[in-house]
């Protein structure tokens, strides 16, 4: 009995270490140093307008690109549950792409294909859009690497709950539109909602991709991620913390959401 | 609201799931398509209902061809095994369904539903949610919404298959009187060949995509088409190369014409009749059923040799 | 969406031939970089599949005061920017640190920026096939006369195995081009802690597209190639399941 016990202590004292070690320790240092001095140093320095250029740039890029990886995601999962048609296998596992590349190799290929010299990228000289070190790119740049999460998130609740609800649906009277929206919508909605939060945390973090194709122009292509890494080079170490501070506090509420809504996907 | 089944044939890659079925269903009968798993009940009754496409053949529903007519539009109503509860809704939610998607008034929807929850005897549940209730409530809950939208024809997939085997025989009954207050036009499922002979006026009994026979219940039990039937529906034994019911066969205390010999093996006293297991001479089993009297008149006993023969109008020859 | 700018990488990473393509790949400081990058990626993977196990054997099979806060924990590098993860194990780790420990610019730093990005992988992925294990044939193992480390071997380990192996793949794939957390604490010194990713980022703001190009059609190999093993295993793992 005693020896479970001792293994037992023995597995937490890892399990705990090395959460500790690598997640908790860290933050919390970084929490103690932002705040050493006091609250107003840390909130000047988000208070700069360079700086709030930088979060509203963040939100903006990340309410564009939510709602269309939802949509997205939601019809994507419903065309690989429910659907058979060539080249499934092929969209599946491009939905999964994003998440095993790399940002910088993500925001290369953007480059190369809207850049000077790219295949879209004449069109889009001629046409006088400016795309790359600009808003869109950095907004598809995200759009690309948040693109699983809602579509991963709804394929397996769709196995799940089958189709028979939406058969029911059809013998009742109901058209196409009719299921979609009052049968179909409704059951996977914690799995889109449980997505959408994974996808917001994801835009509101992106940094390698946004780095390479926004060319960092401060006040005007910075995003918040990216200014915490002009801060640092500009040796403002208390700016840093703050943004820092303030995108960990925005991860600690996601965490929060996550954790709250994720039983309640398995309920219903 | 009659329903005539031509010339259906279904085919799932290789397999044949219905071969060629043709079948007549009377308005406001009640039909059972009785088989074994895989004989093609459930995808002929989908085929029914608009679930699934024949590779060959017509459904007529009141007369119309009603074969490349999509669900929505046939006037069906479809009962599922698993009820297929929409399960964010209310118990009056499900119901009234049928009815929203056609924009019916409210207060007709209302009236509606108040006058189905009580036909279901679910009254005072209409603002639980599926999972509250029970699997016979549920199930009775799929029957009230299959039948607001006053569908010509209700179409049941093993309806009860999910249950319990007492609420099973309670629900059995209560679909029987249903249908005598209903009066549509019932077609359902079932691999309980009991459950088929107590609800329904006719039967049809398919296997593997073949349909065997159709008749009502006595006839099936009375003149079995062929040696499945006779097996499937009812008991049977095999005495001396042909097939016979349990209390067609006779026992003899003495060898007689076309009698064979066998040796009682157990006997069960069933209320009313005498069960006797006997091994004929090879072993292979066969039951009869007397009548308590019969029994006592030829006092029977365990170990017991007697001889055994078919009553001659009553068998198969397979 | 998602194909054409791949198919541009590889046109562009080709334009010059392959001979070209092939110079820039093996230049030093790319193969360099790639070994670094391969070197801490496989590491930081096994310790995280050995860590990650447990934490997830403690997090289903223990109880204690504050599990679901240790459980929402776990999530962390989903929800926190990697630039910040960054910063943040700089703090702890670096020249500033209060506990004296400064990895800043070495190897290991690369090794803990890693750790950081990849914790959940191997966790997620290994909690809920021990959530779903039935414990009624461990019972069994156990009725049959085996030990508790025989049932965890022959029992437990063989059903959690598919789980551990896509939590690694998934693991490694993510360290692979892991970017953002290391831009900061490594110092990105190259031959010494720069990785590919970084490498990359290098030659993009120096114009050498086909370099860069070339090194990330590597990437890109190492990537399709995880994702491909992670469907293999899934199709492995569940083929007791299948009739």
């Amino acid at each position: 009995m005693a020896r479970r016990l001792l293994s037992r202590l023995g597995l937490r004292f890892v399990a705990f270490g090395y959460l500790t070690i690598i997640l908790v320790g860290p933050l919390a240092i970084v929490f103690w140093r932002t705040f050493e001095d006091g609250f107003a140093p840390a909130w000047d320095a988000l208070t700069t307008p360079e700086t709030i250029h930088a979060f509203k740039l963040t939100l903006i890029i990340t309410a564009i690109a939510v709602p269309v990886n939802t949509v997205f995601g939601i019809v994507a999962a419903l065309a690989i549950v429910r659907k058979r048609f060539p080249g499934k296998g092929v969209l599946n596992a491009f939905i999964d792409l994003p998440l095993a590349l790399s940002p910088v190799v993500v925001g290369l290929a953007l480059f190369l294909l809207y850049g000077r010299e790219g295949w879209l990228g004449g069109w889009l000289d001629q046409h006088d859009i400016q795309f790359l070190f600009a808003l869109p790119s950095m907004v598809v740049a995200t759009i690309f690497v948040s693109l699983p999460f809602v579509a991963r998130e709804v394929v397996p609740t769709l196995q799940e709950i089958g189709d028979e609800q939406e058969q029911a649906a059809r013998t009742l009277g109901a058209n196409g539109l009719q299921t979609f929206w009052r049968i179909t919508l409704p059951s996977i909605r914690w799995a889109v909602i449980y997505g959408v939060i994974l996808t917001t945390a994801r835009c509101l973090g992106e940094y390698g991709a946004v780095a390479v194709v926004s060319g960092r122009l401060q006040g005007q292509t910075e995003t918040a991620t990216l200014r915490v890494q002009e801060r640092y080079d500009a040796f403002d170490l208390a700016g840093a913390y703050a943004i820092s501070i303030a995108l960990a506090l925005l991860a600690i509420l996601v965490l929060v959401a996550m954790t709250v809504i994720r039983p309640r996907g398995k309920t219903i | 609201m009659s329903i005539q089944i031509r010339y259906i044939t279904k085919r799932l890659g290789d397999f044949v799931a219905v071969d060629d079925v043709s079948l007549n269903v009377e308005s406001g009968s009640l039909t059972a398509l009785l088989g074994p798993s895989g004989s093609g009940k459930s995808t002929l009754l989908r085929i029914i209902a608009g679930l699934e496409w024949p590779d060959a053949g017509q459904i007529m529903i009141s007369g119309k061809d009603a074969t490349g007519v999509p669900p929505q539009k046939r006037g069906v109503g479809f009962v599922f095994q698993h009820y297929a509860a929409f399960k964010h809704m209310t118990v009056a939610d499900n119901i009234a369904f049928g009815l929203k998607v056609r924009r019916r008034p409210r207060a007709e929807i209302r009236d509606r539903v108040e006058e189905l929850l009580h036909l279901v005897q679910l009254e005072g549940l209409g603002n639980r949610y599926p999972v509250q209730l029970s699997g016979g409530q549920r199930q009775r809950m799929g029957l009230a919404r299959a039948l607001a939208p006053e569908p010509d024809v209700l179409l049941l997939d093993e309806p009860f298959g999910a249950l319990d085997a007492r609420v099973r025989a309670e629900l059995r009954e209560w679909l029987t009187r249903l249908h005598d207050v209903v009066h549509v036009t019932t077609v359902f499922v079932t691999h309980d060949q009991e459950e088929a002979m107590e609800v329904a006026d006719q039967i049809a009994v398919m296997n593997r995509g073949h349909l065997e026979q159709v008749g009502t219940p006595r006839e099936l039990y009375d003149l079995p088409a062929n040696e499945f039937v006779m097996r499937f529906v009812g008991d049977a034994n095999e005495v001396g190369g042909v097939l016979v019911r349990p209390h067609d066969v006779e026992l003899l205390p003495e060898s007689s014409n076309g009698a064979i010999e066998a040796m009682i093996v157990r006997v069960t006293m069933l209320g009313r009749d005498a069960k006797v297991e006997l091994h004929d001479a090879t072993g292979a089993e066969i039951v009869a059923l007397l009548t308590r009297d019969r029994f006592e008149e030829l006092e029977l006993w365990r170990g017991q040799t007697v001889w055994v023969r078919p009553r001659r109008e009553r068998v198969l020859v397979p | 969406m998602v194909g054409l700018p791949i198919a541009a990488l590889v046109f562009e990473a080709t334009s010059e031939g392959s001979r070209s393509f092939w110079d820039a790949v093996s230049s030093p400081e790319a193969v360099s970089a790639l070994k670094i990058t391969l070197g801490t990626s496989f590491a930081v993977t096994l310790l995280n599949g050995v860590l990650g196990t447990i934490t997830a054997w403690v997090l289903v099979r223990d109880d204690f005061r504050g599990k679901s806060v240790v459980n929402a924990i776990i999530d962390l590098p989903f929800a926190l920017p990697t630039i910040v993860a960054g910063l943040t194990l700089l703090a702890l780790y670096g020249p500033t640190s209060p506990i004296g420990i400064n990895v800043a610019f070495t190897k290991a730093s690369i090794v803990l920026a890693m750790m950081f990005v990849t914790l959940p992988f191997v966790v997620r992925t290994v909690q809920p096939v021990l959530e779903e294990l039935d414990p009624e044939i461990e019972q069994a193992a156990h009725s049959l006369g085996a030990s508790n480390f025989k049932t965890f071997r022959r029992v437990i380990f063989p059903a959690l195995l598919p789980g551990i192996l896509s939590g690694l793949a998934l693991a490694f794939a993510k360290a692979v081009g892991e970017f953002g957390s290391l831009v900061i604490i490594t110092g990105n010194i190259p031959f010494d802690t720069e990785v590919s990713a970084v490498y990359i980022y290098g030659r993009i703001e120096s114009g050498d597209s086909t370099a860069a190009a070339a090194a990330a059609v590597v990437l890109l190999a190492i990537s399709f190639g995880t994702l491909l093993s992670i469907g293999v295993i899934r199709t492995f793992a569940t083929r007791h399941d299948r009739g």
